[in-house]
């Protein structure tokens, strides 16, 4: 009998660890929509008070970035971010700059 | 990096400065097919792992004690679904390690083919399994494919508590009567070798290893881990007044190490093979929920059709 696990969509959870912080990725997890998702992220992710917030979006929504695409992404900012850090410019030691 | 740069001297030049391959990274094909296997089976491992314990919550001897052994059940499901997701990052479906896993085509860990006969073996397991078990997954957490590493990570951080529980158990029992000693005692002559096996085929005979090693999927050797594991529960069956079942363990002045006697190959491939005490009954328990649950995951998804058909009503 096939089975319909491979139809529930995949989705990503992003928990808040504690109020004043991002949500960061969590993990990922099966459900049906996101009302379930968001209760199925609830049962194992914060179990320990790991978190005061969850999203959680369809996996399939997330626009990435391919590796082939990473020359002409990051690359021109190697070459020319050295004067966008302070460390760039020479001015006296002692003002305190 | 130059353009003469191939593929898989990026891949490597990677892993050897210690950065980890993400999900969209080429990799070779041989990389990603061992850590399917390892994930999946891994991930398997976790989920068949619940059903020895499981079949002790209810007839847990208080309601502390089953707070805790259903929380901890409840942790290895996590764990499972960690893995899963894991190794869904490297191409393979959560249907297809389900049916590799039904099939008898995927592997799982044989500790966990043995019963659980009292309620000591909730004890054995938590001390002598999970300890065996964070053995082996604290190098993980250092793994080179990333999504594997942080599910690692995650779940060394709740098994520590997996591994106390146990142990704090047996140090009730060998407090206890008579009955009770005799009962944890029985509970490790049972859990001790299938525990000193959970390492794997020694050094000589491991199959993957070097290649493993190569890519820093895996970082210590079988026997390395093994003897780790061996120096750390002598005390601690000592501590508990409990004798490990091996005649030939003794304290080696020289290596610094536990010497320990000749394990029973035989016995981890029968098992491995399928015969084990539990193989046949784990696979079905594991069957049997899976059909029994089909309703629920069909209900869920009719119920969101349902749900995105009224809301395009309302919309229109
Ligand atoms: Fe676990
Ligand atoms: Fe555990």
């Amino acid at each position: 009998m096939p089975d319909k696990i491979g139809r529930l969509p995949l989705w990503e959870v992003f928990i808040r660890g504690k109020r004043g912080l991002d949500h960061k990725h969590a993990g990922s997890i099966h459900a049906a929509d996101g009302e379930q998702a968001l209760q199925y992220a609830r049962d194992p992710y914060p179990r320990r008070n790991e978190g005061c917030s969850i999203w959680v979006v369809k996996s399939a929504d997330i626009i990435a970035s391919q590796f082939e695409d990473n020359d002409s992404l990051f690359d021109p900012a190697i070459d020319k971010m050295i004067y966008r850090h302070p460390t760039f410019y020479d001015v006296p030691e002692d003002l305190k700059l | 990096m130059t353009d003469s740069t191939t593929l898989p001297e990026i891949f490597q030049g990677r892993i050897d400065s210690e950065e980890k391959i993400e999900p969209r990274d080429w990799m070779p094909d041989a990389y990603r097919k061992t850590l399917i296997r390892q994930i999946s089976q891994h991930a398997h491992s976790e989920i068949v792992g619940q059903l020895p314990e499981g079949n002790w919550i209810t007839r847990a001897p208080s309601l502390r004690r089953k707070a805790i052994l259903l929380a901890k059940v409840q942790d290895e499901a996590g764990h499972g679904l960690y893995l899963y997701s894991a190794a869904e990052t490297l191409g393979i479906s959560r249907e297809q390690m389900l049916e590799q896993l039904h099939s008898g085509k995927a592997k799982y860990s044989s500790i966990f083919n043995y019963p659980t006969l009292t309620w000591a073996d909730i004890g054995a397991i938590g001390w002598l399994v999970d300890s065996a078990a964070i053995i082996n997954q604290i190098p993980l957490c250092r793994c080179s494919y990333g999504p594997y590493a942080r599910a690692m990570v995650r779940i060394c951080k709740e098994e520590s508590f997996h591994q106390r529980q146990g142990y704090e158990l047996l140090m009730t029992l060998c407090q206890g009567s008579e009955e009770q000693k005799a009962m944890a005692q029985d509970a490790i002559n049972r859990w001790w070798w299938p525990s000193v096996m959970m390492f794997g085929p020694g050094d000589a005979n491991s199959t993957h290893s070097a290649q493993s090693m190569q890519w820093k999927i895996k970082r210590n050797s079988n026997d390395e881990l093994r003897q780790k594991f061996v120096d750390q529960a002598v005390p601690q069956a000592e501590y508990l007044g409990l004798t490990l079942p091996d005649p030939d363990l003794k304290w080696n002045e020289a290596r610094g190490h536990y010497d320990f006697g000749e394990i029973d190959w035989d016995e981890f491939y029968q098992v491995v093979g399928g015969n084990g005490p539990c193989n046949h009954e784990r696979i079905s328990a594991r069957i049997k929920a899976h059909e029994d649950g089909a309703w629920v995951r069909e209900a869920a998804l009719a119920y969101a059709d349902k749900q995105r058909q009224r809301a395009r009503k309302a919309a229109a």
